[in-house]
């Protein structure tokens, strides 16, 4: 809401700066967006009329004109004549016009005519233009500061004629040469009010000044509505049929000899610094009276509207309607109409019909201050794609009772402007008024909920000054709001009106009573491990979008009917990049790499730890399956497979899951088919029948398949893996417990082993582990030779083999045993040759 | 003999003397104490003397090696200690030469935030919870009071799965979710993402994170919302921090505040990072709102409450000096890395 700070006060007297003014406002409850002055940046600028012009004598475009400034002395000013004589190519000059002179050395805020902007404005000297000399420039509107948004149409293109209509020439007369801010009241603070949605009132002159009001402790004054001279009656002119409930009131009221023209300046003024561009009075003087109560106004031509007669009702479905703004539209059986006996004029609220507008040539006018449900504008407008002022301020809602007095003063300043003669009595269609509620309220609770002790007499100091009335006593408070303000509704909202009127600043700050211990979930624990083992691992953390596009399954080669494809789609995505929510993380971890790969980083490794989504196919309408995944990813130095690995399992090993498998896998078409595993954790599970080991797959890694690096941009090779981290969750044991260090010698054996290139070391290590008993404690793979004398097709693997008893020191022949056990295994059943180490 | 065991006294202590390495020391150890040393062979001539002269010789000869052994051991000492400085010398190192990479991984900037506020409200005793990202209208919207009218309801502002489902706007439904499932007292946080219909720009992304504060106990007021808030801005921001509540509205917290912080750059002197006046906006808070306490079933007579919400990107800009949010989930290992 944009309010000048000269136009309150005609409502309130708020004698403070405009700092003050904010800063305490802010307080009370309305928030502040900007706060700009008018009229600032313009020196030596003054009113000056022109007595004569003469063509440029060397160019065609430039005229040369002889300037009356009064008394004011300037650069330039002949001695004879007192005139000054400054040449403009501005085409909409003419002698006996008033307009602002930039004097020799003058400074306007500018930007100049076809220029851009300047920080800080523009300083104006004499020169010659064309061989002739100029002594300063005469401006536009623009060039004073105004945007262009709130420039009258007629004075965009030229110099600002001060007195285009002619009719207050003597006014200007007495004003040559005097400080154009000054002579046409300028000066202003322009504040820019950020209003909540529960707050519509505010939205208005009036509402902000009651505010003021109570803010400062003043008192508000209501304008001037009652017209010194009414001829004849509305009725005669018209009736109104309302036969839709949506629409809550209507109110008509008829002006007639109506002379349409430009506005005075003192009201046009006020448009402009409310951000408006003045049209025409009777325009103006609707949107004058929307900003001052926040009600809506439409004025029809008498003359378009076929049977004297206003039915307000919905569209028939399909009807055609060509809006103010030229555009023909579809409506609907939802949208909620102004119609004469004939055809549509207007859609209720939001916009009025083309043929029904006014013209230079309109006599009678027909008023408009209605009142429409807020939820059946909304509908319209956004069936319509039409947003308008005026539906904007009937979708926050408008309280009804404001209607009447908004359109008496319509009444009030055509008759004061002379913009035509105002017809007696209106038509007042209201069924169902609205009446003010009051709202029960306890002196004890609003002091409980904020934490003072404040006297009732206080609170109603504070609920007064806001125009509410309270009744009742004691304890009990009965609080009654004026209707426009639709948000008091409960005790709550009376708490809060006297929490921002004594000030939440003024509130004491206190610590709660009572004690809490602070905790967190265990799947928030995991995370946090996971996280920290990651980074002290080396790997950085990302964070991406939990939407994605759903061609990044294609991109990575999911199969088609694979689960990665159960997306959960979004209805209204900003785009297909963004339309389906992820149901696994890797792609977006390519994504990355990609982008790091081509801003030629040589190198990269990172993880993320974030929610994937699948759709939830059992209950239609239900919430979708949310559950947190690990993705990994790394090129360039020190990355491959083994890596990878490294961190995968001692970041499991840090969550206490140690007995892993990794399984080869060759049809996921992220990766390589040679190259691809999946995460498996064994892990004894308590079933109903005794322990049982069970194995879980966590998630799969490898080296990301050369079609798949190309795709994103990933010049090198990439390795990549994800894993769910629920699963990790349900296995994680955190609990730390000591065992004893061993008290006797452990043995070793190394062993090197002759196998075929196909005998993974995997499956080698399981079989050392079944066969050797519970002496054996570990298996380490220290070496793998292939080449000569190895012959090919096979490969030397290299163990150590660790034996320890925890009770006593073994003995050799013990070893030897369960070690020959060993050995024979593995020649039986994966034909693995002992070797001489 | 005697003059003999002088002669060897007298070489002994020339040649130690002279002894440049170890071994020269170990030459004359061996030329005289050795099996076949010089004062080995005085000491085995001994047995053609007489008990008198072999003791009188015995003493002597003792003394002379006690007397040698002692200049070894002196020598040997020497030696050792100049090898060791001739050995450290050679092997003097380039301490500026680089050392060996050890790189910690960097969490990023939004996890470092909220790890930050997280700690600070852990420590006012509040347990950190979660929902989903993908949520219900109900819990995001018609229980948080923002009836079907709600302007932020519309398709153009919140994405929707289908009727009843959509990806949250806010981290409020977990309080819905609170409310819920726990009886007072309460006094949870939960930070977690949001997502709302905002092209991505400089400052605005589609995706962003809230923490979102619920405390729900017999006697709750809004002073003691300003107590905890303040309390976090202090330990947040900087124990200067001075905190300003100006009245505001949400649809379920009445009443309604925000909180701005001094501004942490320029202390309240007005800079760029405030935009002049003093004050940065951090989040918005206020009491329960009736309505939402009882979808929880809550007596509202009995307990008050009060709730805040705060966005971790717009805290983690300001401190960080962060100009542009896409940079948060651009990912580049650049950026990043600097938050090591």
């Amino acid at each position: 809401m944009i309010v000048s700070l000269e136009w309150l006060k005609d409502y309130t007297d708020v004698q403070v700066s405009p700092e003050t003014f904010c800063d305490r406002m802010i307080m009370s409850g309305s928030n502040l967006e900007t706060m700009e002055m008018a009229g600032e940046g313009i020196t030596n600028v003054v009113v000056g009329r022109i007595e004569k012009i003469e063509k440029h004598p060397a160019a065609d475009k430039l005229v040369v004109c002889c300037l009356n400034i009064g008394d004011k002395e300037a650069e330039g000013k002949d001695a004879e004549t007192g005139l000054l004589q400054i040449v403009t190519g501005a085409p909409n000059v003419f002698e006996g016009a008033y307009v602002p002179v930039a004097l020799h050395e003058s400074h306007i805020p500018g930007p100049l005519h076809g220029q851009p902007k300047q920080e800080g404005g523009v300083s104006i000297t004499s020169g010659q233009l064309r061989g002739v000399a100029s002594y300063g420039m005469l401006c536009s509107f623009g060039e004073l500061g105004f945007d262009d948004k709130v420039v009258p149409i007629d004075q965009r293109d030229g110099i600002w004629i001060l007195n285009i209509d002619r009719k207050n020439d003597a006014e200007l007369e007495k004003k040559l040469g005097m400080d154009i801010a000054e002579a046409m009241e300028l000066s202003d603070a322009i504040i820019d009010f950020e209003i909540t949605p529960n707050r519509p009132d505010c939205l208005s002159m009036i509402g902000m000044a009651r505010e003021a009001a109570a803010t400062f402790g003043t008192k508000l004054r209501y304008p001037e509505t009652v017209c010194r001279n009414e001829e004849g009656q509305a009725s005669d002119y018209i009736s109104v049929e309302v036969r839709n409930d949506a629409c809550k009131r209507y109110i008509a009221r008829i002006v007639k000899d109506v002379k349409i023209e430009d506005s005075p300046w003192w009201l046009q003024r006020r448009l402009i610094h409310a951000g408006m561009r003045p049209i025409n009075n009777i325009v103006d003087i609707t949107n004058f009276v929307m900003l001052e109560y926040g009600q809506p106004m439409h004025a029809f031509d008498i003359n378009t509207v076929a049977g004297r007669k206003i039915i307000v009702d919905v569209a028939k479905d399909g009807e055609k309607f060509v809006t103010l703004d030229g555009t023909e539209r579809t409506l609907d059986d939802r949208m909620l109409m102004i119609n004469d006996a004939e055809k549509p004029i207007g859609i209720a609220g939001v916009m009025g019909g083309l043929d029904s507008e006014i013209t230079e040539n309109t006599d009678t006018v027909i008023l408009e201050s209605a009142n429409f449900y807020s939820n059946s504008v909304r509908t319209t407008s956004k069936r319509l794609t039409l947003r308008t002022e005026a539906s904007g301020r009937y979708e926050k809602g408008i309280d009804p009772n404001l209607t009447e007095a908004a359109a008496d003063r319509f009444c009030y300043l055509v008759e004061l402007i002379g913009a035509g003669k105002v017809v007696g009595g209106k038509i007042d269609i209201y069924p169902a008024p609205e009446e003010a509620k009051p709202v029960h309220a306890r002196v004890s609770r609003i002091n409980k909920v904020l934490g003072i002790e404040l006297t009732r007499e206080q609170m109603v100091s504070y609920l007064e000054s806001l125009e509410m009335k309270v009744e009742g006593e004691g304890d009990d408070m009965y609080v009654t709001a004026p209707t426009v303000r639709q948000d008091i509704e409960i005790e709550e909202d009376i708490v809060e009106e006297v929490a921002r009127l004594y000030g939440y600043d003024e509130l004491p700050v206190t610590i709660p009573k009572g004690n809490n211990e602070a905790s967190q979930s265990y799947s928030r624990d995991i995370r946090d491990a996971v996280r920290e083992a990651l980074c002290s691992m080396g790997l950085n953390e990302i964070q991406t979008y939990s939407f994605v596009s759903p061609k990044s399954i294609d991109n990575v080669r999911i199969a088609e009917d694979s689960w990665e494809r159960a997306f959960v789609q979004i209805l209204n995505p900003l785009g297909e990049d963004t339309s389906v929510m992820r149901t696994i993380l890797t792609p977006q971890m390519l994504e990355v790499m990609g982008r790091n790969y081509s801003r030629n980083l040589p190198s990269m490794k990172a993880f993320e730890i974030g929610n994937t989504f699948v759709a939830n196919f059992i209950e239609e309408k239900g919430l979708p399956y949310e559950a947190y995944d690990v993705s990994f990813g790394m090129y360039g130095e020190g990355a491959d497979f083994f890596e990878l690995k490294g961190v995968i399992t001692e970041m499991l090993y840090k969550l206490g899951i140690r007995d892993l498998k990794f399984v080869s896998e060759s049809e996921y078409g992220i990766y390589h088919p040679g190259r691809c595993a999946r995460i498996v954790a064994k892990h004894m599970a308590q079933l109903e029948n005794g322990p049982m080991e069970e194995e879980v797959e966590l998630g799969i890694m490898g080296e990301v398949h050369p079609a798949v690096t190309e795709k994103y941009g990933i010049g090198t090779k990439a390795y990549a893996a994800e894993l769910a981290l629920q699963n990790v969750m349900e296995l994680a044991d955190m609990t730390k417990a000591f065992k004893p260090l061993p008290k006797y010698p452990s043995m070793t054996r190394d062993i090197a082993l002759l196998v075929d290139e196909s005998v993974q070391v995997g499956q080698i290590e399981e079989v050392i582990r079944e066969s050797a008993d519970e002496i054996l404690r570990d298996v380490k793979l220290f070496d793998i030779y292939r080449g000569i004398p190895i012959p090919p097709g096979k490969k030397s693997l290299a163990f150590t083999l660790t034996y320890r008893h925890d009770d006593r020191t073994l003995t050799d022949d013990e070893v030897v045993k369960v070690h020959d056990k060993v050995l024979s295994d593995l020649a039986t059943k994966l034909n693995a040759v002992l070797r001489e180490i | 003999m005697k003059e003999a065991l002088q002669q060897i006294l007298d070489e002994a202590r020339k040649r130690l003397q002279e002894a440049e390495c170890i071994q020269d020391a170990e030459d004359v150890r061996v030329k005289m104490l050795g099996k076949k040393g010089q004062l080995t062979g005085i000491l085995k001539s001994m047995g053609s003397l007489t008990p008198e002269e072999r003791k009188e010789l015995g003493m002597q000869a003792n003394k002379a090696k006690g007397e040698i052994e002692a200049m070894l051991n002196k020598t040997f000492e020497q030696l050792k200690e100049k090898a060791q400085e001739a050995k450290f010398k050679a092997e003097k190192i380039d301490v500026t030469e680089p050392g060996k990479a050890h790189k910690l991984g960097t969490k990023h900037p939004v996890t470092i935030t909220i790890e930050e506020i997280s700690k600070v409200f852990k420590s006012m005793g509040f347990t950190l919870t979660e929902g989903p990202e993908v949520e219900t209208v109900y819990n995001n919207f018609d229980a948080l009071n923002a009836g079907p009218n709600h302007p932020a309801r519309d398709w153009t502002d919140t994405f929707y799965i289908n009727d009843d489902v959509l990806l949250r706007t806010q981290t409020s439904p977990v309080q819905v979710r609170t409310l819920k499932a726990q009886k007072p007292p309460i006094r949870v946080f939960a930070p977690g993402r949001c997502f709302r219909c905002d092209t991505p720009d400089a400052t605005h992304s589609p995706m962003f994170h809230q923490v979102e504060g619920l405390v729900v106990d017999e006697g709750i007021t809004m002073a003691d919302l300003k107590g905890v808030l303040d309390s976090f801005a202090k330990q947040m921001f900087g124990e200067e921090t001075r905190t300003k509540f100006r009245p505001h509205h949400f649809p379920f917290t009445e009443p309604s505040a925000e909180m701005d912080v001094s501004c942490f750059k320029c202390g309240g002197k007005g800079c760029r990072v405030c935009k002049g006046s003093g004050w940065i906006e951090i989040l918005g808070c206020g009491m329960v709102h009736p309505s939402v306490l009882k979808v929880g079933g809550i007596d509202t007579e009995k307990y008050t409450g009060f709730a805040f919400g705060m966005g971790v990107e717009r805290v983690a800009m300001l401190k960080y000096g962060i100009d542009d949010i896409r940079l948060l989930y651009e990912n580049d290992m650049r950026f990043i890395e600097q938050f090591k």
